[in-house]
């Protein structure tokens, strides 16, 4: 059920735009209303997660570390796995980022040999999947820039060009179009067949993946096997972009619609969904924050000015009744405390 | 509204919301128009090519594809089309022959959609390039 649901879904939402274009013709919805809805839904919801996240005070100093904090000079301190200053976080984080560093320590418990011992063993498989996907899913990012961009920059031909490399058939293959399959079928069998992992695996978790591989093997169809008119999609994108909407009247193919319509579904998605850690890593507290709590100390933001009530306060509100009561008091009413002796 | 790291989270949103929106600002508010084929006056009396419009818009380098492969592999020098038509299987002797405008038919769109790294004109000859440097196109298609 956690696995077919999301299925399902995608499954859905790819009759819904074939549907939506052949049978109603609603090549204006599918074409520019869904997509700019879906693009001013991505920019605004991620700018309000991040500000979310921004607003949110970290009380406490909890960088997650794997090294030697900085201390006594002649104590060597390692300022990548435990970084004492903002170059240090910087060099972590861009690690982290760029190649994925703290995945790179990724270990698995697993029962080996004759007698089923538990072992920890390295695992580096999610690592290089997690890493090729997301690698491959930037360069056709990019790529896909020749369809926004007009003149087309320099370094999209580049990209195409060395994409292609080995120039197998007509259009060239491009690499990263068999790396994306690969890695993305990776991961989701990964979480069909360690228990552990399907264990935990949610339909949030199934979806997302699903999803690209759709977008994946839509893209790879119009390429390869169902042609489209390419002139006709540029047409539609260049005028999404500059403001001037138009369907171009020829026919562009359906399967460019699906495309589009599985994309404009994860720009909207993006926000509300574990997809924002695209944002969510540059604001981990664990990963952002330098681990320099000897050098500097961290005043939780939320120590709001308390309110004092002190017990001179106290007295100088309740004196009179005090007084009347014949409770003892420290000053006396009006009278300064020596002439009342 | 109170954002910790101010500055920090300002500078990011700004990298991101540019790189995203970059379609919109790079062309400078100008719109952008489809490029438009010119057909010389041979093409536009033959009225349709090998195969309907639609199909050699979608098509053509597959179609071109197996023609290489017809000719050059096969010998099969001959092309009927879904229309009943017969053509000879030369990109010189019968595309080139209408569309002798490369610069204005095969480039306008090539060059729109950046495809750059076409290599027909490794092997054919380039109608705009000076005839003479090549050998003779006859039985050279």
């Amino acid at each position: 059920m956690k696995v077919l649901l999301p299925l399902f879904a995608v499954i859905a939402l790819v009759v819904l735009a074939v549907v939506g274009v052949k049978g109603a013709h609603l090549n204006g919805l599918f074409g520019i209303v869904i997509p700019y809805a879906a693009f001013v839904i991505f920019l605004g919801g991620m700018i309000a997660r991040v500000t979310g996240w921004a607003r949110s005070p970290v009380p406490f100093k909890i960088p997650s570390t794997c090294g030697q904090q900085k201390s006594l000079p002649w104590i060597k301190a390692d300022n990548l796995e435990s970084p004492h200053n903002t170059a240090g976080v910087i060099g972590r984080m861009a690690l982290e980022v760029l190649f994925f560093r703290s995945l790179f320590r990724n270990t698995q418990a697993d029962y080996r040999g004759g007698d089923q011992k538990l072992t920890y063993g390295s695992e580096k498989f999610l690592w290089a999947a997690g890493l090729a996907f997301h690698w491959t899913f930037l360069y056709i990012f990019l790529r896909h820039l020749r369809f926004f961009l007009e003149p087309i920059p320099f370094f999209v031909p580049f990209l195409e060009g060395l994409d292609g490399l080995l120039q197998i058939g007509v259009p060239r293959l491009f690499m990263t179009d068999l790396v994306i399959l690969a890695a993305v079928t990776f991961l989701v069998v990964r979480r069909l067949m360690l228990p552990q992992v399907r264990y935990i695996s949610l339909p949030a978790d199934y979806f997302p993946l699903f999803l690209i591989l759709g977008i994946a093997i839509s893209g790879i169809l119009m390429r390869y096997f169902i042609k489209v008119d390419l002139v006709g999609v540029k047409a539609l994108t260049m005028s999404l972009v500059t403001l001037s909407p138009r369907v171009p009247e020829g026919p562009i193919g359906s399967v460019f619609y699906v495309h589009l319509f599985l994309i404009s579904v994860l720009f909207a998605y993006f926000p509300f969904s574990k997809l924002v850690h695209m944002g969510g890593v540059f604001l981990s507290p664990t990963r952002n924050q330098a681990n320099n709590s000897r050098e500097v100390r961290h005043v939780n933001p939320w120590n709001y000015p308390v309110k004092h009530f002190t017990y001179e306060e106290y007295e100088d509100e309740f004196r009179e009744v005090m007084i009347g009561a014949g409770l003892p008091v420290d000053k006396q009413a009006d009278t300064p405390a020596e002439t009342a002796e | 509204m109170m954002l910790y790291d101010a500055g920090k989270i300002i500078a990011g949103l700004v990298i991101f919301a540019a790189f995203f929106t970059v379609p919109f600002w790079y062309g400078g508010g100008k719109t952008s128009e489809m490029p438009k084929l010119e057909l010389t006056a041979q093409a536009r009396q033959a009225g349709q090519c090998v195969e309907p419009k639609e199909r050699m818009r979608q098509d053509h380098m597959q179609l071109l594809d197996d023609w290489r492969d017809a000719a050059v592999r096969d010998g099969n020098r001959t092309y009927t089309s879904s229309t009943g038509k017969s053509y000879t299987v030369s990109l010189q002797n019968t595309c080139m022959d209408c569309h002798s405008n490369k610069d204005k038919f095969c480039d306008r769109c090539h060059g729109y959609m950046g495809v750059s790294q076409l290599y027909c004109w490794d092997c054919h000859l380039d109608p705009t390039e000076e005839k003479t440097v090549w050998a003779s196109t006859d039985g050279n298609s």
